[in-house]
């Protein structure tokens, strides 16, 4: 007898590929440990199930401890929410991450020393995986400069692009974050650039090794929101990356819209920086996030269409 | 369930050919691996097939309720998930909402036109066993193929009678229709019509990037079924039965620098479901992959063949086709979908308001025969057809009936560049 699923089954020296397939079993959707070891899919055909085995055959279904988690550069992320670290005082950083539950925190190299004896890495959990910025650069040049400036200092291969040349608006200039993309891959960077939502511009970062993607909702600094919403939405119909929305954000509420759109993250500073209660406004985003992933998950609910149209029926032309 | 009997032998064939086809008939160890790729034939790096088969596989449409409908119905944008609920038996009862949602989508995309074009076989000889096709090899048919005065009359007369698009069919001999003679044949019908697509065998990239350079824009390349298994089982021999180099012809085209590309699976062959599935998702990976191609889809039932009245789509009918019809337009809204005289005249006329975009018109199957049939007198050396089509009505009775439904005939909006 064979303990499988934790019945008694009459399949001793039987085939398990045999035995899975008349069962009725679809391989593709089925992962099978024998005695607490798993047997790959390519090695059914060649194992015989014996007298006492115990199988264990399973598949995904709706709930239980399924872990919604994302994954950049091959490391896995539980929080979708990367913090920025601008405009904070020192002291009030820690509280922000603890408060976010971030994992990320993004850093700007010339940031990095404000005084002699204060340093910012001081003040974030080692926990927190360090994403640093090219902020400041112009071009791809520059930008490269900066990333490889970064690694040496020891933040890891993470470096998020930002190429300004308009230091008004600070919008990204997204060919030159497309060059500097495909250069800092191929040096074994993991890139994620900021961009403008263009989809062209997408497709070309993807083509060029990028990581993800991460349009602006508005202008950075602005907290004016989705302003580019529909953009947005073409990046995640379209692009098989991550996408993770930056710049803009500045309320909970517009967070968590971002998220039900089926964003992979968001990345805010400004937002909680400027927030009269930083720690407070840095849980409420956390929530945000969580709330609209957790919605995007679940499938959104209908929309009523106004006025539904009264017309003939279409199909009744249809014979046979 | 019913199943189709395609095998018909011939009296002209010898006692070995005989002999032969009953082999491939009834050993399939005596066909060859349709996995394999024949000597000369491209490979490409592509993962299209793999995503498109796996997920096929996976697809159980029984397990679908009329909630997981009712969902893909309500939300804006149709998933691969939706899009296998509106394939399902579940959906079928609401084939009216699904027709409502698609002519929306359809006139989003499309406004109210209807494009136009007609089919011309030049040659009908073929070097493969596909047991439902008319011009099978072991077929007892009229063989011929045009020589280029013959092909040039051809598209006067279709010229003639206001077609402005027009798509070049060949049975599949690489001997009988090398590139060379498709080639001239692209040449001149660039000098007649404003768009020149191809129904031929696949081929090679370099060879389509020949094609196009004489001419030709786009390209069909049906799969016949999805189902690898029974792909096996209906194509018995020749190059067509490598099932991997059909699949890859569509990028293969592009890589040549085609400007369009169309899918489809023939419906009634396999499960028409799965094939529907997989159709619509080739064109989803393909468009994913390549983003500045035009993408077109068509949705053939099996027809009667010479020699084979009975041959018939099985469980597809008119009511399924739509619903196929209708999850296509609602999950890929920017294709375009064409409506072959497979179908009857009352079909076409309802389908056009809900999801197709493209119609045939004036249509032959035959070989050589255009100016008999246009003109209404019976031409003994043409060459047999490959089915029997439905619609049998002129380019101006077709134009005229487009007209009277509301919509607008467009005869061609192409730029060549």
């Amino acid at each position: 007898m064979v303990q499988i699923n934790g019945e008694s089954i009459d399949a001793a020296g039987k085939n398990l590929r045999t035995y899975l397939e008349e069962s009725g079993y679809v391989i593709e959707g089925i992962a099978v440990e024998r005695n607490e070891i798993i047997v790959p899919k390519e090695k059914y055909g060649e194992t015989t199930l014996s007298d006492g085995d115990i199988v264990e055959i399973v598949s995904f279904v709706g709930g239980g401890e399924e872990s919604d988690t994302f994954k950049l550069g091959g490391k896995i992320f539980n929080s979708r929410f990367i913090l920025g670290s601008g405009k904070y005082s020192m002291e009030l950083i820690k509280a922000a991450v603890e408060n976010a539950g971030a994992e990320i925190i993004t850093l700007a190299v010339r940031r990095t020393n404000t005084k002699k004896n204060e340093n910012i890495l001081d003040y974030i959990p080692d926990s927190v995986t360090l994403l640093p910025n090219t902020s400041g650069a112009r071009d791809a040049k520059e930008a490269v400069r900066i990333a490889r400036m970064s690694r040496e200092l020891g933040c890891g291969d993470f470096v998020k692009i930002e190429i300004m040349r308009d230091s008004k608006y600070l919008l990204p200039d997204n060919a030159e974050t497309v060059k500097a993309t495909e250069m800092l891959a191929n040096e074994g960077f993991v890139v994620l650039p900021y961009m403008y939502p263009d989809l062209y511009a997408a497709r070309d970062l993807v083509n060029a090794g990028a990581a993800a993607v991460m349009p602006l909702a508005s202008p950075i600094g602005s907290n004016k929101g989705l302003a580019t919403k529909e953009f947005i939405q073409i990046l995640i119909d379209e692009i098989d990356l991550p996408v993770i929305v930056d710049a803009g954000i500045g309320k909970p509420s517009q967070a968590c819209e971002a998220m039900e759109m089926g964003a992979a993250a968001i990345m805010a500073n400004t937002a909680i920086a400027t927030a009269g209660n930083i720690p407070v406004m840095a849980a409420a985003f956390k929530s945000a996030i969580e709330a609209g992933r957790s919605a995007y998950l679940a499938g959104l609910g209908r929309v009523l269409e106004r006025g539904a149209s009264a017309s003939d029926p279409l199909t009744g032309f249809l014979r046979d | 369930m019913a199943q189709n009997q395609f095998f018909i032998d011939s009296d002209k064939l010898s006692v070995a050919a005989l002999e032969h086809k009953h082999l491939l008939e009834s050993d399939p160890s005596a066909r060859t691996d349709h996995m394999k790729y024949i000597e000369g034939m491209e490979t490409i790096s592509s993962d299209i097939m793999d995503k498109v088969l796996s997920t096929v596989k996976l697809y159980e449409y029984e397990k679908y309720t009329t909630a997981d409908v009712q969902r893909a119905l309500d939300s804006q944008t149709c998933s691969i998930e939706d899009f296998q609920a509106l394939l399902s038996p579940a959906a079928l009862p609401f084939l009216e909402q699904m027709a409502q949602k698609a002519k929306s989508e359809t006139s989003k995309h499309f406004g109210n036109t209807v494009y136009m074009f007609t089919p011309l076989y030049i040659a009908n000889y073929c070097e493969n066993y596909c047991i439902y096709c008319g011009f099978n090899c072991y077929n007892d048919i009229n063989r011929k193929k045009l020589n280029m005065p013959e092909i040039e009359h051809e598209m006067k007369v279709i010229a003639d009678s206001g077609i402005e698009e027009i798509l070049l069919l060949t049975g599949e001999s690489r001997k009988m229709s090398d590139i060379k003679y498709i080639g001239e044949a692209c040449k001149m019908a660039s000098r007649y019509f404003r768009n020149v697509g191809l129904e031929i065998y696949p081929v090679n990239s370099d060879e389509y990037k020949y094609l196009h350079e004489c001419g030709a824009d786009y390209i069909t390349v049906f799969q016949e079924t999805y189902d690898a298994d029974k792909y096996e089982t209906l194509h018995l021999l020749g190059h067509k039965r490598v099932f991997p180099y059909r699949f890859e012809a569509q990028e293969r085209a592009i890589m040549g620098g085609m400007r369009g590309v169309a899918c489809s699976a023939l419906l009634g062959l396999a499960d028409f479901r799965k094939d529907a599935l997989a159709t619509a998702l080739h064109v989803y990976y393909l468009q994913r992959k390549y983003p500045h191609i035009e993408y077109s889809l068509s949705c053939p039932r099996l027809r009667p063949i010479i020699n084979n009245e009975k041959i018939n789509p099985l469980d597809v009918h008119e009511k399924e086709l739509c619903q196929v019809l209708c999850a296509y337009r609602i999950f890929l809204p920017y294709v375009g979908i064409t409506v072959s005289s497979r179908e009857q005249k009352h079909f076409r006329d309802g389908i056009v308001k809900i999801a197709a975009t493209k119609v045939s018109a004036g249509v032959s199957t035959g070989i050589g025969d255009h100016e008999s049939k246009y003109s209404g007198c019976k031409d003994e050396d043409a060459g047999d057809e490959q089915f029997e089509i439905s619609d049998e009505r002129s380019f101006n009775d077709m134009y005229a009936d487009i007209t009277s439904e509301g919509l607008q005939p467009v005869l061609n909006d192409y730029v060549y560049v």
